[in-house]
């Protein structure tokens, strides 16, 4: 069966109350298609994983503004203040995350671990409830895997089968992403024919996707624009 | 050369102590400035957390790629060698002792070199980032700061009233004024910037520190 698929066709495997991990640092590496498409879409109550909430009414920033997200799992909101503002009057539930331990989360949702130890967070107060243990002399703390319903990633190139490339600096948390949800849907730039992709360069090989789609948003646009 | 702004002047000093061969991670801010002021001879490899190892320089506006960005989202080019991958092994990276210097911002230091830098209660300072991962993994920690804030207050204080990054000391503070170094839990002065003074320092800073016999620039 075919995982070519239109985003009117994916959106509806969307749900309310759902928790979706979203691939990109910022607007870059995000799949600004979906996105778009979720902001037509009748949805709420989202539960959202991703390094940041877009950025002020862009990206996934539109969905919060929209009020479509309950809770925002990420690493750093300072460039959407929106978030902060939401925290700050109760409306939004925030779990911030050292970026590195919100990639290791992730990706060790994808490979089946049960956690994992790191020293990150020690002696802060994102130490908060977290188990501690000492091991070659020095205090880790651990932290659990993160999964999720529906992964949105973005990559620069997928074959009919659906291995992917990805471009540059826009790779960043969607390969991890692709391991850690029930359903993986990534939208890319260009869809080529199975075999034309050098297997030595696939990032994300194919069982880890799902449904592809098309990208119709450049990220250009939604700087620009919003 | 024209006069340098105040964060370029920090910027110059830290880039003083990168050596050939560092794999370097800048944080957002004026740790970013830090690349214009390494000395085409010296040979370092800049890291982003964002995934990127041999970021260059940032491009002319007409070769501007947005999708090729360091950690601050500014757009930035790709040097000979270059390589990508994703986030989990960039941190794998970081954490795992093969970056060698991070060179950090901060909103505060105290007086035992701990940084506070990713939040301010109350406010829409809400962003670890990378900082905390940095601070546990790299070999050697400098930060880069202005001596006071904005509206004057010290911020190498005597104890953070922000939440600490976490409990690693950094190994330099650099501000405009004056140059710290942070060995044992304690603070001491090694070198005052150009035209500062140590009357200057005393006033603006509310850590406790001690002064390095024969500092440079420092005049009795």
């Amino acid at each position: 069966m075919s995982k070519l698929k239109t985003v009117e066709e994916v959106l509806p495997l969307i749900r309310s109350g759902s928790t979706l991990m979203v691939g990109g640092f910022g607007l870059v590496g995000a799949p600004l298609t979906l996105i778009k498409g979720l902001e037509e879409h009748d949805v709420r109550d989202l539960t959202i994983i991703s390094n940041n909430i877009g950025e002020p009414g862009k990206g996934l920033g539109k969905l919060l503004r929209d009020g479509k997200i309950k809770k925002a799992i990420g690493s750093y909101f300072t460039s959407n203040p929106e978030v902060g503002e939401l925290y700050n009057q109760s409306r939004l539930e925030v779990e911030l995350v050292p970026q590195g331990t919100l990639a290791e989360r992730i990706r060790a949702g994808g490979a089946g671990l049960g956690g994992f130890y790191t020293r990150t967070s020690v002696g802060t107060l994102l130490e908060k409830g977290k188990e501690k243990r000492e091991l070659n002399g020095a205090v880790y703390v651990l932290e659990y895997p993160l999964k999720a319903d529906v992964a949105l990633i973005r990559a620069h190139k997928a074959d009919e089968l659906g291995n992917l490339v990805y471009y540059k600096t826009a790779r960043n948390f969607n390969p991890i992403m692709a391991g850690a949800a029930d359903l993986v849907i990534a939208e890319v730039d260009e869809i080529v024919p199975a075999g034309s992709l050098d297997p030595e360069s696939v990032v994300t090989p194919h069982l880890y996707v799902d449904h592809i789609v098309k990208a119709t948003v450049r990220i250009e646009e939604v700087l620009n624009n919003g | 050369m024209a006069d340098l702004s105040v964060s370029d002047k920090i910027a110059k000093r830290a880039a003083q102590e990168l050596r050939s061969g560092d794999v370097v991670n800048l944080g957002i801010g004026i740790p970013t400035r830090v690349t214009d002021f390494v000395p085409e001879d010296l040979n370092i490899h800049v890291h982003t957390e964002n995934g990127m190892l041999e970021v260059g320089p940032s491009p002319a506006a007409d070769e501007v790629d947005p999708n090729l960005v360091n950690a601050g989202k500014l757009p930035v080019t790709e040097k000979i060698g270059a390589s990508y991958f994703h986030s989990a092994d960039s941190f794998a990276m970081i954490r795992g002792g093969h970056v060698d210097v991070a060179i950090l911002g901060a909103l505060q230091v105290d007086q035992e070199g701990r940084i506070a830098n990713w939040a301010i209660p109350g406010q829409t300072i809400l962003g670890v980032g990378g900082a905390m991962d940095l601070l546990v993994g790299a070999r050697k920690i400098i930060v880069t700061t202005t001596h006071t804030t904005k509206k004057g207050e010290p911020k190498i204080v005597d104890k953070c009233t922000f939440p600490l990054t976490g409990d690693r000391p950094a190994d330099l503070i650099i501000t405009d004024l004056c140059v710290f170094k942070c060995e044992n839990g304690r603070l001491t002065l090694i070198e005052l910037m150009p035209g500062a003074t140590l009357e200057q320092v005393k006033e603006r800073t509310t850590a406790r520190f001690e002064i390095a016999v024969g500092a440079k620039e420092l005049k009795p």
